[in-house]
């Protein structure tokens, strides 16, 4: 087999076993719960049957790996089973099926991530490439500094300023993102200015300072002198000798920035009370909803996991030693 | 191409009054102090000259360039009646690839390990569009052949990890005369090869740089070396020159005192002294990194009680691994250490602190040997608490007489690895080996690391402290010089096997092994017909 | 120097010798060396560190104290007014920078301590030891730190003491990582080979060989590990999940007075009392941030050669 595909899915089963692990430890949280929680949910005035039915309805008198199987193979067919909230003490379930719960929120994140994203990547890939090469300059020290105050700044803070400005004191931007299945694209698009620009200083902060770095190692390497020492034009070192040798830095970068992009989510949603997937969570938190928190965990992990894959494999694709071999 | 430009004679650079600055710790200092150079048309200049001396940052003033740090503060460099020191970066450009052309020292990490071989060799050419590119790639397979590359036709197919290190070194030769420059400047290109693939692309470059009639500056520390390549030599020292002279007229009669010191350890010779006491012997020694392919294949070595036994190799050779086995840092798959008649046990931590005592290491690199944080008196001191116990004043009592035995003064005790010379550092080395009180002391190529003249400070210095002490060496080194004038006997290591042991004479003089044959023959002698000599022995 | 052979003498080699200073000394030269914005960070840091240690001389009233005036106005008796329930601003911002640094102190010490710990060991012992620690770090790494927190948090609920074990645990992955990589670069060093060969315990090893030389990046990290961690515990309390009340903290003081930046145009000074400890957190990160940044640029300043 050639080495980069033995590479590749070598990669592929260390991300498997990954989620295996992560779905494991997600799994097992349920059972670090305290042993009364069926009545913390279900009410003090809850009687044992039903007591007995909920507790049966969650597997809990089966052994926990037949549990934990149970529980993959329903993920595995789209069911993460169904919310705490919504049952009381007399037995009578209203409870609504976790995936009815988070899949309109999802696609809430993903659209916000997803603007956020579309700005900020190229954007923090221009000022990482411009500040490298043309590093210590004034430009270059300039948005350093500013770079390194922005995130300094914690996420509300950053939300509270642009809200503060832009929608109380010049009213220009609403500051509660409130969309549903119903808002046309266009108003959905006005609605998540502030949010998604909140993500945006954040995430092109640490961006630009990450390809900065990762560029000026690059430009260190001997044969970036050589390449000048040939007589070659500042454009054409760049563009041949270090670009081909970059994408495995710069993917990097771009994936460890999208993975902070679903963390930093979850204090923007809940700021601009925006219906996505990290309230959804915090507000599961706050009322010990454990099927909904799994559910979330879960998500957020995949896609970090996944994320990080990808990267990973853009650099093995792109690494001429393993293109190559001896 | 360089027949229009002029003709063989002409002067084609000329530096005057150069001085260069470089920054480092917050400050500017002087790196090149003044120094004029006029290099003729098909000339080559060899530029020699310890660390510090600035000779690389000369040389690539003579194509207008500096590294990042360093700026030119005086003085012009005329490259063909044009001054770089003034040129434009696109006027610089302009020349630099085509013809003015530069080879690195490390190759493997001047290539770019995305692009082909062929493609880089032909990049600058193609870049100022000298020739059309099938030109330009028939002419480099045909240099590549010249160079005494395999396979010149398809060689260049290949991307730079996917051939061997002298190979790359020999491909950007190659890379450097694809556009036939008037100038090529060589920045140590052989220093990193060891000797038996030095002289192949020795053979190889003086070859083709004749050929062209191509001037050079060869940059190199190795007098050996560019007595074989250089026309005229230039000794520098410390960003000054000390002296300039054909190559023939340097060997024979070099004025300055310092320039005779460059050579000066090889006056040095100890006359051998057999002896059958033997204090450590390593008897059919097989050994292997985790599990992997075997590194040494039934190694049998014998120590004499008070003798100096060199072991002499390239890269991969097992000689450092032998180290490792003796050390206990690596338990033999096979065989056993004997010590003073007694099996040493295989694993370090099997052994009892006397057994570790008795044997100390000394290290290649004195910089790593010692840490940053500690002072030379806790450097030295720890073995004497560890080993013997000592402590308060006389602990310090014995410090300092150790700093005398290794001829530093008091006033070291108290300073930092930082604040030593290179040769100093490797004396603490010594002195930290020497308060264990041991019997074999293992010296891991002390000298490779160190300037001439420091490093016959440093043999002599063992050399008296063998005599006082009567300690036993295990000299590890790749260096014949060294070899000649330190060992009493010699074991001579290829790819993990002993290739014979025996006196220094013997092994010294013919009949030799194939292997020893080559390896002797490879290493460059002060004669500047010794290559010339050396290509016809071999036809 | 003399270019003699024969007056060679190995005491007189160029070596560079640094004039003995104390370590005070080092630091006020450092100190007047220093960028403006360095000197910003130490004066904010040393101002935060005064007001944390103090706080009960220095707040006007009581951290818990209940006002009969809820919403009060800046001014009068309430310098920074009150908020929802009528505690006085003022005083609960100060209280607030002892608890929150406090808190925030206390999880990045553990943190390295685990992680410090553990990187240590891994990185000498190598082997199988290694290997089981990295990995058990890479799938802890794998998940979302913030979401691993909020999860854990459901779980055992909102105690400070779960709070700093929670968040020192997750965040001792990265110090593992930080310390086992620059070990592992010093551990392969000929003078820790030659302790061992000296015959030399660990322990020894470890303390006397290994960890001063890798202090510089270790106390970087701790500056960018602290700011990190006091964002994270921000974050939670500001999501109501961390520091739980009476407790002033500032992230739950901007969620308590959020609503009140609405009022902007009416009232600017009700709309700044959330942004002020918003604020208070930013400052001191910028500050961390500036001084580590300045500390790095010192430290890898050292090896810097041509």
């Amino acid at each position: 087999m050639h080495p980069i595909m033995s590479t590749i899915l070598q990669r592929l089963l260390l991300g498997l076993v990954t989620l295996f692990f992560v779905s494991l430890i997600i799994f097992s949280s349920v059972e670090f719960l305290p042993g009364d929680f069926t009545e913390a949910i279900l009410g003090q005035a809850a009687t044992e049957e039903t007591v007995a039915a909920f507790r049966a309805e969650l597997g809990l008198d089966q052994p926990a790996y037949l549990r934990y199987f149970n529980w993959v193979g329903s993920v595995l067919q789209g069911d993460l089973g169904s919310s705490f909230s919504g049952r009381n003490a007399s037995g009578v379930d209203r409870s609504r099926a976790v995936v009815d719960l988070v899949a309109p929120r999802l696609g809430n994140t993903l659209f916000l991530a997803g603007m956020a994203a579309i700005i900020s990547v190229p954007l923090a890939l221009v000022l990482g490439i411009t500040a490298a090469l043309y590093r210590n300059s004034i430009y270059d020290r300039t948005v350093n500094a500013l770079t390194l105050t922005t995130i300094s700044f914690p996420e509300f803070f950053l939300a509270y300023l642009l809200i503060l400005f832009f929608s109380s004191l010049w009213p220009i931007f609403p500051s509660l993102a409130n969309v549903n299945a119903e808002t046309a694209l266009g108003e959905r698009i006005y609605k998540c200015v502030l949010p998604a620009l909140t993500l945006t200083l954040v995430i092109v902060a640490h961006m630009m300072r990450m390809t900065r770095a990762a560029l000026i190692n690059l430009l260190a390497s001997p044969y970036i002198e050589m390449s000048r020492l040939k007589g070659l034009s500042k454009a054409k070192v760049i563009l041949r000798h270090a670009l081909p040798n970059a994408w495995a830095p710069i993917s990097t970068v771009i994936a460890f920035n999208l993975a902070y992009l679903v963390v930093g989510v979850v204090v923007v949603e809940v700021v601009f009370v925006y219906p996505g997937i990290g309230q959804l969570m915090v507000d599961a938190v706050t009322t010990r909803d454990i099927p909904v928190v799994q559910a979330c965990a879960l998500i957020f992990a995949t896609t970090y996991i996944l994320l990080n894959l990808t990267a990973d494999i853009i650099g093995i694709v792109t690494n001429p030693r393993l293109l190559h071999p001896r | 191409m360089s027949t229009d430009r002029g003709k063989k004679g002409d002067v084609l650079l000329e530096m005057k009054g150069v001085k260069i600055d470089g920054y480092s710790d917050e400050r500017w200092h002087k790196i090149i102090k003044g120094i004029d150079l006029t290099l003729h048309r098909g000339e080559v200049m060899g530029l020699i000259g310890e660390s510090g001396a600035g000779k690389s940052t000369l040389g690539l003033a003579g194509m207008g360039f500096t590294k990042p740090g360093c700026k030119i503060t005086a003085g012009t460099v005329i490259f063909d009646g044009q001054d770089l020191t003034k040129a434009s970066e696109e006027e610089k450009r302009a020349l630099w690839g085509t013809r003015i052309a530069y080879v690195a020292q490390s190759a493997a990490a001047a290539f770019n390990p995305a692009h082909r071989l062929l493609d880089q060799t032909v990049e600058a050419s193609l870049n100022r569009k000298l020739q059309p590119q099938s030109a330009a790639e028939t002419d480099a397979r045909d240099l590549y052949g010249q160079l005494q590359l395999p396979d010149p036709e398809n060689i260049g197919d290949r991307y730079p990890h996917q051939v061997s290190g002298g190979q790359l070194q020999r491909m950007m030769t190659a890379m450097a005369m694809s556009p036939r420059p008037d100038l090529i400047i060589f920045d140590e290109p052989t220093t990193a090869l060891d000797v038996t693939t030095q002289v192949e692309v020795l053979v190889a470059m003086r070859k083709i740089v004749e050929k062209f009639n191509t001037a050079a500056l060869y940059i190199t520390h190795d007098l050996a070396v560019v007595a074989q390549m250089a026309d005229v030599i230039k000794v520098l020292r410390y960003g000054n020159e000390v002296e300039e002279a054909e190559t023939r007229e340097m060997l024979e009669s070099p004025k300055e005192d310092y320039t005779k010191s460059l050579w000066s350890v090889r006056a040095l010779e100890k006359p051998e002294s057999p002896s059958d006491d033997i204090v450590l012997s390593i008897d059919n020694v097989d050994a292997a990194y985790g599990g992997a392919e075997k590194v040494l294949h039934n190694v049998d070595i014998r120590v004499p009680r008070g003798r100096t036994v060199a072991v002499v190799g390239e890269s991969g050779s097992g000689k450092s691994t032998t180290a490792r086995v003796i050390t206990g840092l690596l338990p033999p798959m096979s065989g056993s250490v004997h010590f003073n008649g007694e099996v040493l046990p295989p694993a370090l931590k099997d052994r009892t602190k006397d057994q570790l005592r008795r044997i100390q290491m000394i290290y290649q690199s004195a910089d790593t040997a010692m840490n940053p944080r500690q002072s030379i008196a806790e450097i030295i001191g720890r073995p004497l608490e560890f080993y013997h116990g000592l402590s308060g004043i006389k602990k310090q009592e014995r410090i300092l007489e150790l700093l005398k035995m290794i001829e530093l003064d008091e006033s070291f005790y108290d300073r930092f690895p930082s604040e030593l010379s290179g040769g100093q550092k490797q004396r603490v080395c010594i002195a930290r080996a020497l308060a264990a009180d041991p019997e074999v002391i293992i010296c891991d190529e002390v000298t490779s690391a160190l300037d001439q003249i420091v490093q016959e400070g440093i043999l002599k210095l063992l050399l008296r402290l063998q005599k006082e002490f009567n300690i036993t060496y295990l000299f590890i080194t790749h260096d014949i010089a060294v070899v000649q004038s330190i060992s009493d006997e010699i074991v001579v290591m290829f790819q993990g096997a002993v290739v014979e042991q025996g006196i220094k004479s013997q092994i010294m003089s013919p009949p030799h092994p194939e292997y020893t044959q080559l390896l002797l023959s490879s290493v460059p002698e002060m004669d500047p017909d010794w290559l010339t000599k050396f290509v016809e022995a071999r036809v | 120097m003399t270019n003699s052979p024969e007056a060679y003498s190995a005491a007189a080699e160029v070596g560079q010798i640094r004039e003995r200073r104390t370590r005070w000394q080092v630091a006020k030269i450092e100190l007047k060396k220093a960028p403006y914005s360095a000197w910003f960070g130490l004066i904010v840091i040393s101002f935060y560190l005064f007001v944390a240690v103090f706080a009960p001389l220095l707040a006007p009233h009581g951290e818990a104290e209940i006002f009969s005036t809820p919403f009060a106005p800046w001014g009068g008796e309430h310098v920074l007014g009150t908020d929802q329930i009528g505690r006085d601003i003022f005083s609960r911002l100060i209280y607030g920078a002892r608890n929150t640094m406090g808190i925030a102190l206390a999880t990045t010490l553990t943190s390295f301590a685990i992680g410090g710990g553990l990187g240590l060991v891994a990185a000498i012992s190598g082997g199988w030891t290694d290997q089981l620690l990295s990995r058990i770090v890479d799938v802890l790494m794998a998940i979302p730190g913030l979401i691993f927190a909020l999860m854990l948090l459901t779980i055992f609920g909102s105690s400070i003491l779960s709070l700093i074990l929670i968040i020192a645990v997750l965040d001792s992955t990265r110090v593992f990582r930080l310390t086992r990589s620059v070990a592992i670069s010093v551990v392969v060093l000929d003078y820790v080979e030659a302790a061992k060969l000296r015959g030399e315990k660990l322990p020894w090893i470890m303390r006397r060989e290994i960890l001063p030389n890798i202090m510089p990046p270790l106390v970087a990290e701790f500056g960018l590990r602290f700011s990190f961690v006091f964002l994270t515990i921000a974050a939670l309390s500001f999501l109501g999940l961390g520091i739980q009340p009476p407790t002033a903290d500032w992230g739950s003081m901007v969620r308590d007075n959020a609503t009140m930046i609405q009022f902007a145009k009416y009232d600017l000074t009700a709309a700044l009392t959330p942004m002020i400890p918003a604020g208070a957190i930013a400052l001191l990160t910028v500050a961390v941030n500036f001084v580590v940044d300045w500390f790095l640029h010192k430290t890898s300043g050292l090896s810097d050669e041509h």
